[in-house]
């Protein structure tokens, strides 16, 4: 029991990934779809985040201590791993930019159907 | 058409639960993300660059042909955005 | 579209606050060498603070402020710095943005080169976002027709 528990953060993600994924493809609201899809994102960003940590270690910022001088090499196990920050800053900036189209997009169609609702948007194409 | 959603988000959802246990432990020293080139960078860029921030370190020197690339990402979204919507007064 | 709300307390409170959030903005571009922060954290920051102002007022007065075309201007500026900063390193010797031959006309150890490369490219990405963030909000809440154009 003890070994299935212990990898309870990854089923926090991975229940809001499927939040998100229920949203994406079970909703006629077009909105709706494009704000699952953002949840679905951030549970990936969240995913990636919590893999660099270390139990014990600080932010990967080099501490200067005028106790002991320079001289000192730096440990790599004081520090969180810093690359998948440095990933996931590009992820979130992709992330509005791809909000930020979606939004456009979906005014378009309104503007030529006159609404965005799913059903409508196919019944009225024939 | 919800509950076969349902039933596939909850079918998708176990598989990767059950996948996770493969996932080492959270916060495990020795986990293979922290392993080969992650090291080096922590211990160096205080050296080379003279940047305390590692983050900033590794976004803007060591990985920055990816930072170049996002910037023409988030570029390329502004233009879109222009070209889908904007309509001018003849 | 934004209909302007003439309320004395909320147009006050906004124009107050809006050089204090700009200054942050600024403090969070400069300091990312030093805490938490840089160019994307920053530039949204800047964005933001135009969008309070047409939050509180209307389009035409954020339009006021910052016209378009200064705004597309500093959409691609940064890209510009960014990329031009890499064709100055091929152009002293280097590799493409390989910020080290950059002691070559600073007067810097190389070291300490490749730490004014990284600022360099930071004010060029903080142009870029912010510019993008303004230029997303404003297309996307007015429907594309900016409303100076109905009259």
């Amino acid at each position: 029991m003890e070994y299935i528990i212990s990898k309870y953060n990854y089923w926090i993600y991975i229940i809001l990934m499927m939040i998100g994924f229920y949203a994406m493809i079970a909703k006629k609201n077009l909105v709706k779809k494009i704000v699952g899809l953002n949840i679905f994102q951030t549970a990936i960003i969240l995913y990636f985040v919590s893999i660099g940590a270390k139990k014990g270690a600080t932010l990967p910022i080099v501490v200067y201590d005028p106790a002991n001088a320079a001289g000192h090499a730096i440990q790599a196990v004081l520090y969180v791993n810093p690359l998948p920050h440095v990933l996931m800053l590009t992820a979130i900036v992709v992330m509005v930019a791809t909000f930020g189209v979606a939004l456009a997009f979906i005014i378009r169609i309104y503007r030529q159907y006159g609404t965005v609702e799913e059903d409508d948007i196919l019944a009225r194409e024939d | 058409m919800k509950l076969l959603g349902m039933m596939i988000v909850l079918i998708v959802g176990a598989l990767l639960m059950y996948a996770s246990e493969d996932m080492p432990g959270w916060g495990d020293p020795a986990a293979p993300a922290s392993m080969h080139v992650s090291p080096r960078y922590i211990e160096m860029s205080e050296a080379e660059t003279t940047v305390p921030n590692m983050v900033t370190a590794v976004l803007g020197d060591y990985r920055g042909y990816d930072t170049l690339g996002e910037t023409a990402v988030i570029f390329t979204a502004g233009v879109c955005c222009v070209l889908l919507l904007r309509r001018y007064r003849k | 579209m934004i209909e302007r709300v003439q309320d004395v307390i909320i147009e006050t409170a906004c124009r107050f606050l809006v050089p204090f959030i700009q200054l942050f903005a600024l403090y969070v571009v400069a300091h990312g060498h030093y805490s938490p922060g840089g160019g994307f954290q920053g530039g949204c920051i800047l964005g933001a603070s135009f969008i309070l102002i047409c939050v509180a007022y209307d389009i035409e007065e954020t339009k006021r402020r910052m016209t378009e075309n200064l705004n597309t201007f500093y959409c691609s500026l940064g890209v510009i710095i960014f990329a031009g900063v890499g064709l100055v390193c091929v152009a002293l010797g280097g590799n493409y943005l390989d910020y080290g031959v950059l002691h070559k006309i600073f007067p810097v150890d190389p070291a300490g080169a490749r730490s004014l490369g990284i600022l360099i490219i930071e004010i060029g990405v903080g142009f870029t976002v912010m510019a993008v963030m303004i230029s997303i909000f404003l297309n996307v809440a007015s429907k594309g027709k900016h409303e100076d154009e109905l009259k």
